[in-house]
């Protein structure tokens, strides 16, 4: 096995100037999200104005700690401020402390940017409306709503800036927590409320991972700061690490929703859309790729932990893509078009230096065009009194041209059109797939180009179904029994929507055009390095299209050029079904995990019930049982006492004899 | 005249007495028995005691005695309150303390 040389460990200096403002980046929501708690009804007027402030301002310290950034050699750049001692007991120093480098710095700039224009757009999205006992109409459900997402900010950034394990554990459920709160946001609906557990679950299975794999670290080096961790890789024991890096990747697959646990993330769809759209497209999931990009000093030294994660990406970007196909819901679509995104950022940080540059690319350009699909979405919903089925629209782009070309930028973006986002992110990401030695190349090239196509069928299909062809709305009722009137979202919401697809269509060329990206998270990531694969670039580029081409044109042929039927169609081909069922990830679960241990509790109970608690009261039922035939021996009659006492001082006599003649 | 006598005095003593402790009804017999062991195991102590040339035996009869005196007087006043509140003498009827 031939392992590949630690890219070069940068210095770590200390904070000063704008950098010195780092805390507030924290602080800022930490305070807004505390407020808004505590603060309660008397709040209600004013909480968003609060929330959003909040985040923005977290944003314009980002800027200025970026701009001083940019101003600093490459290799001044990595940062540390540390705030105070939170942990100090025998043996283990915990630090209270924020790495400020190029890779934490671009979280943060995507985490409070992306995030500040959700909020605003969440502004309007969260406006009570209807009857005030009603579900959107409850006048408190907006500030709540934004102490919660002020939560999550924190969370996230206190997880991206940690420098620090413990940290990044507190920031990793820190955001499990938010994400378990919104989306169980809408408390009266039973499904919401059940998406939120297995949410919570799914994560807690990855959580644990996480867990163990920094009490590992902890045996191996006696230290949690990420500076003496790295500086130390070296004498970590090979098959720990081998350990640590697949226990990093099960609690990177939790938060990301990847393969096996990604049967949440598509349930997590019950919160309102601006959640679907900062935490289940463009952050909180991406805290996966941030996890293995931010150790890739552990994985370079294990080529067995980074083949793992790529094949982990491999396989979910596949089967993401192949179950997005299948749903009439246009959130699920969506969710399900990020697993398969968030598969693709895997495989490109599995590829270890050749590509976690390019995974970090394809992960802003897909925050930027996600976000703004998911926007777009809540959009249509919004105008449709939310209702999310597909086949009841048609239509939508005359009644809603922001909405549309918006949303038809981030489509493009998606399915890499060139010269958008994803074509120069998810391109680079296959070529760099194909690069891969021996077997890896081809299959994990092929299978990510087959996904490009998949891709652009799916979104395609959404795009036909929701804003060409018949308005079908027209002569349906949504419901609670009301025409469908659809309108033009409100200026609060369609701003941040312009914005973001204005960075659908910008990102990708920016951040790739001459290594752009890659040079300036060279101190964090490591040089970018290349290799020659079997095909040209140029080939593979042209093949990625010419796959594209033909998912465009099959949705064409099977959706945009014939009439769809409001009725969900019943009999369909056993691949569709599986489809539908998610690939029966959720029987698989259930018959796997769910069933048997169900089986477990009741036999561990049948266990208790009958074997512990069986030999403890049969204990005392024996004593009981037996004491109360033994008492019958007490008659009261003196005279059988004394001939018990006779009996026994005639055997006590017989014995002493017996003793003395034998 | 040899020990053995007294011996066999004192055992066929002793057996009348627990037998009468054993078959009698009447408290005051039964108590009267008891005597009769006591006094049975006196008569061997003594016996004993002078087989063996020693005091011993002598001095432990004389406690026996001092015990008896003093086991009669408890005794007998039991015999006597119980004798008041039942009307009754037999050790049968006084069973009431039992499981």
């Amino acid at each position: 096995m031939s392992l590949l040389l630690a890219a070069e460990l940068p210095e770590v200096g200390a904070a000063t100037g704008s950098a010195g403002l780092a805390w507030l980046l924290v602080a800022l929501p930490a305070a807004g999200a505390l407020v808004l708690f505590l603060a309660g009804r008397r709040a209600d007027a004013w909480g968003h104005i609060l929330g959003v402030f909040t985040v923005v301002a977290a944003f314009v310290v980002g800027v200025l700690i970026f701009v001083q950034t940019v101003g600093l050699a490459a290799a001044e750049r990595t940062r540390e401020q540390s705030l105070y001692d939170w942990i100090s007991v025998a043996g283990l120093h915990v630090d209270f402390g924020l790495r400020i480098d190029p890779l934490s710095l671009t979280f943060v700039l995507l985490i409070t940017g992306v995030g500040g224009l959700i909020h605003i757009y969440a502004v309007g999205y969260m406006a009570p409306h209807g009857d005030p006992n009603s579900e959107t109409g409850d006048p408190s459900a907006r500030r709540r709503f934004f102490a919660q997402f002020n939560l999550f900010i924190t969370a996230m950034l206190l997880l991206v800036l940690g420098n620090n394990f413990v940290l990044l554990y507190l920031g990793w459920e820190g955001v499990g927590l938010a994400s378990y709160l919104l989306i169980g946001f809408y408390q009266g609906r039973p499904s919401a409320a059940t998406a939120a557990k297995k949410a919570f679950l799914m994560n807690r299975v990855g959580d644990v991972g996480l867990a163990i794999a920094i009490f590992i670290l902890w045996t191996q080096l006696g230290t949690l700061q990420y500076t003496e961790v790295f500086e130390n890789v070296g004498r970590i024991d090979p098959n720990a690490l081998v350990a640590i890096t697949l226990l990093l990747l099960l609690g990177a697959c939790g938060k990301s929703g990847q393969f096996p646990l990604q049967a949440w993330l598509p349930d997590a769809m019950e919160g309102p859309t601006p959640v679907s759209a900062l935490i289940h497209a463009a952050t909180m999931v991406t805290a996966g790729v941030y996890l293995v990009a931010r150790m890739n000093p552990l994985y370079d030294l294990t080529e067995t932990g980074q083949v793992a994660v790529a094949i982990i990406g491999t396989i979910t970007l596949l089967i993401g893509a192949i179950i997005g196909c299948a749903y009439d819901d246009i959130k699920k679509v969506l969710a399900y078009s990020t697993v398969s995104q968030i598969g693709y950022m895997f495989l490109a940080v599995g590829l270890g230096p050749y590509g976690y540059a390019l995974g970090i690319a394809h992960l802003l350009a897909h925050g930027f065009f996600k976000a703004g699909l998911f926007l777009g979405a809540g959009s249509v919903m919004h105008a449709m009194n939310d209702n999310v089925d597909m086949r009841h629209y048609g239509g939508l782009a005359r009644v809603m041209p922001i909405t549309f070309v918006t949303f038809g930028l981030g489509y493009l973006a998606l399915i890499g059109f060139p010269p958008l986002s994803g074509y120069f992110t998810k391109d680079a990401i296959i070529e760099a797939a194909f690069a891969a030695p021996g077997w890896q190349g081809w299959t994990f090239g092929l299978l990510a180009t087959i996904a490009a196509g998949l891709t652009a069928f799916y979104m395609t299909r959404l795009m036909f179904m929701t804003f060409f062809g018949e308005k079908r709305w027209k002569k349906l009722t949504s419901p609670d029994g009301h025409a469908y009137h659809p309108h033009e979202s409100p200026a609060v919401m369609t701003a941040p929507m312009i914005v973001l697809a204005i960075g659908s269509v910008g990102a990708g060329f920016f951040l790739t055009q001459g290594h752009r990206l890659a040079n300036w998270l060279t101190p964090s990531l490591g040089e970018l390095l290349e290799r020659e694969g079997p095909l040209p670039a140029a080939t593979i580029s042209t093949l990625v299209l010419v796959c594209s081409a033909v998912g465009v044109l099959v949705a064409w042929l099977a959706v945009g050029r014939r009439p769809t039927p409001v009725e969900r169609p019943r009999h369909v081909s056993l691949p569709v079904r599986a489809a539908r069922r998610d690939l029966y990830a959720n029987a698989i679960n259930e018959a796997l995990i769910a069933t048997p241990g169900t089986w477990l509790a009741r036999f561990l109970v049948y266990v208790d019930n009958r074997g512990v608690d069986g030999v403890v009261n049969g204990t005392a039922a024996l004593l009981g049982g037996s004491s109360g035939r033994l008492r019958r021996l007490q008659t009261g009659f003196v005279r059988s006492y004394a001939l018990t006492m006779l009996g026994g001082a005639v055997l006590v006599v017989a014995g002493l004899l017996a003793v003395r003649f034998v | 005249m040899s020990p053995t006598n007294y011996l066999l005095l004192s055992a066929l003593l002793f057996t009348i007495g627990a037998v009468g402790v054993l078959v009698r009804r009447n408290a005051i017999v039964v108590f009267m028995c008891i005597e009769l062991m006591l006094n049975a195991v006196n008569l061997s102590l003594v016996t004993f005691a002078r087989l063996n040339g020693q005091l011993d035996g002598q001095v432990m009869a004389f406690f026996v005695m001092v015990v008896a005196a003093a086991e009669v007087v408890v005794g007998l006043a039991i015999i006597m309150s119980i004798f008041r509140t039942r009307r009754s003498s037999s050790v049968d009827d006084a069973n009431l303390l039992k499981y």
